[in-house]
């Protein structure tokens, strides 16, 4: 069964990775092993497919390197569930694909390491028994995931959501 | 048009059509900014996009700041693929080792202009502002597109209006001002919204850059002030630019800063903010005076004349890195760069320096730091185990004569 990777408030972009191992600076692009390095070592060693991190407010805050939202990418995790986003963060995840949704109760309820199963269909969490409904996301969100990404959306329909 | 805030009006005169908060609009880039560190992400992404040429050459800048000089082989060959990159593709507004902050060049070469849209693949883009211009961030998928497109979309944002009143005592400057902003409306306290300055008629050209910059550790989108004479004797500024009288603000914030103290953010969050006093008792391994936040001639100025004619504390050191060529030039010029040098000063290239725990000036685990910069997460200068405070110019002076987090009126 997929987990939980439970995180606070705030997680600022050099949480997610350390400026010092940016691919400028390691010529490494395997960023996946880069995650949490320093915040969470055990996350890159034992993250599976279909973990959720379920975090706090303002998740991704601080700087704008895409290579945080990049290393999430390449981890096997299936998502983000914030109570909030901080909005760089925001952009480059969704237009790189990860799912994002937010909820104001789920990180409260939950603890880190429960086990989960996610309805996409009705957007929702069910964890130790209990539906948690995720907040309903922007109409471009869901094109540009639907898509697979930005990059994708641009090059199919030759213009930008809502253009 | 009316009832607009300075940020919908700029979307709405580059879209063409009249915009408010909440709407989304895809708006033509006059400037798209990127630099060493996520430069070869943005060409990537063009690459993804099959497009071999960028939109309009003359509509991008690129700076090698974030490692510069290099530091290891890996930042050295990527800085080689910047220059070629530059040189194929005709952009000339190339700024390499040397220049300084790509945000204190963009405006010290006038690469932005007020009542228009400027990106950067730099979270403190939102220093554009200072001059009227709309700033932000964003990351390189978002950049690369733009070099692509020549545009991108934007979510209008709300706007939190501060209006600043009185007069700072002495010593007490624009950094003092916007880490108490942040400690009232913390780190998320303006997420997704523009921030909107007024009553900054007093403050000097360089002092309201850290306004505008930091900015961006509330979460905001842009930190615009509304262009006055200060602004329109160095920048060409449309009529139209300010801010209606009747303009819907989700927030109204009224700061008297005459009763302010110096400021200071303790480790581990921007938000994390007391007055200089509560932390008398830090001692400090080194002094970091540099950063987009606090290294031009004024705050370079502020150091010597609190330190003239006298030695650092014994264990304690100073890292002077100016934010670029220019100011370096001036502070050369007029003396204050031998005045920083005979206190005890060491002198890194202009650049982000230490700010970025990349290079010239790591902190290692245990040390305790007083940076001029903006951000004091743990882990951004170096070790995690290290850590770091956040203030002013005249405080960082202080700290650097006496080794401990000094108010420099106390001296």
């Amino acid at each position: 069964m997929p987990r939980i990777w439970k995180f606070g408030d705030d997680i600022d972009t050099d949480q997610v990775v350390p400026g010092r191992y940016a691919p400028y600076m390691t010529g490494d692009p395997e960023l996946q092993k880069y995650a949490f390095i320093e915040n969470r070592p055990d996350f890159a060693k034992q993250v599976k497919t279909g973990d959720w991190i379920v975090a706090g407010k303002n998740f991704g805050c601080g700087s704008s390197r895409e290579y945080a939202a990049q290393a999430l990418r390449k981890s096997p995790i299936a998502g983000i569930i914030a109570k909030s986003y901080a909005r760089i963060f925001f952009r480059n995840a969704l237009n790189l694909g990860i799912p994002l949704y937010e909820s104001d109760e789920l990180n409260d309820r939950v603890q880190d390491g429960q086990e989960l199963s996610f309805d996409a269909e009705h957007s929702s969490l069910t964890v130790d028994g209990k539906t948690y409904a995720l907040k309903p996301m922007p109409g471009f969100v869901h094109q540009i995931i639907r898509e697979g990404s930005i990059i994708d959306f641009v090059k199919k329909h030759g213009k930008f959501p809502g253009e | 048009m009316s009832q607009q805030t300075l940020a919908e009006k700029i979307l709405s005169h580059v879209s063409n059509r009249e915009v408010h908060a909440g709407d989304l609009a895809v708006v033509p880039v006059a400037r798209a900014m990127t630099v060493d560190s996520i430069a070869l992400s943005v060409m990537d992404v063009m690459k993804q996009l099959g497009c071999e040429r960028v939109h309009d050459p003359d509509k991008i800048a690129l700076f090698v700041d974030h490692v510069a000089p290099a530091s290891n082989v890996a930042t050295a060959d990527a800085q080689q693929k910047l220059r070629a990159f530059a040189e194929a593709q005709g952009i000339r507004a190339f700024y390499d080792v040397g220049s300084g902050i790509c945000h204190q060049v963009m405006i010290e070469e006038k690469l932005v202009t007020p009542g228009t849209v400027a990106v950067g693949s730099d979270s403190h883009s939102t220093a554009y502002g200072m001059v009227g211009t709309f700033g932000t961030g964003m990351g390189s998928t978002d950049v690369g597109l733009i070099f692509a497109t020549g545009k991108t979309w934007l979510r209008v944002p709300e706007t939190l209006r501060v209006d600043l009143r009185g007069k700072p005592r002495p010593y007490v400057m624009t950094k003092d001002i916007i880490l108490r902003i942040i400690r009232d409306l913390k780190v998320d306290g303006g997420t997704y919204k523009a921030m909107e300055y007024h009553g900054v008629e007093s403050f000097s050209f360089d002092s309201r850059f850290t306004l505008a910059s930091m900015s961006t550790e509330l979460g905001a989108k842009v930190g615009l002030i509304e262009p006055d004479e200060v602004i329109k004797k160095r920048f060409p500024v449309p009529d139209w630019l300010y801010s209606d009288a009747d303009a819907r603000y989700l927030r109204r914030i009224d700061l008297d800063v005459s009763t302010l103290d110096p400021q200071v953010a303790a480790p581990n969050s921007v938000d994390n903010v007391h007055d200089v006093g509560e932390l008398k008792s830090v001692h400090v391994d080194t002094v970091f005076l540099g950063s987009c936040t606090n290294a031009r001639l004024e705050d370079l100025q502020t150091v010597a004349r609190i330190v003239r004619g006298k030695r650092i504390a014994k264990g304690t050191r100073l890292m002077v890195t100016p934010a670029s060529r220019t100011v370096l030039m001036n502070a050369t010029n007029d003396g204050t760069l031998s005045t920083l040098l005979e206190f005890g000063a060491a002198l890194a290239t202009p650049g982000c320096g230490a700010c970025m725990g990349r290079s010239q000036g790591v902190l290692g685990a245990g040390e305790v730091c007083f940076s001029t910069g903006n951000r004091n997460f743990r882990g951004r200068m170096g070790s995690p185990e290290a850590k770091i405070y956040l203030g002013s110019p005249a405080v960082a002076a202080a700290t650097a004569l006496t080794g401990f987090i000094t108010d420099p009126s106390a001296l």
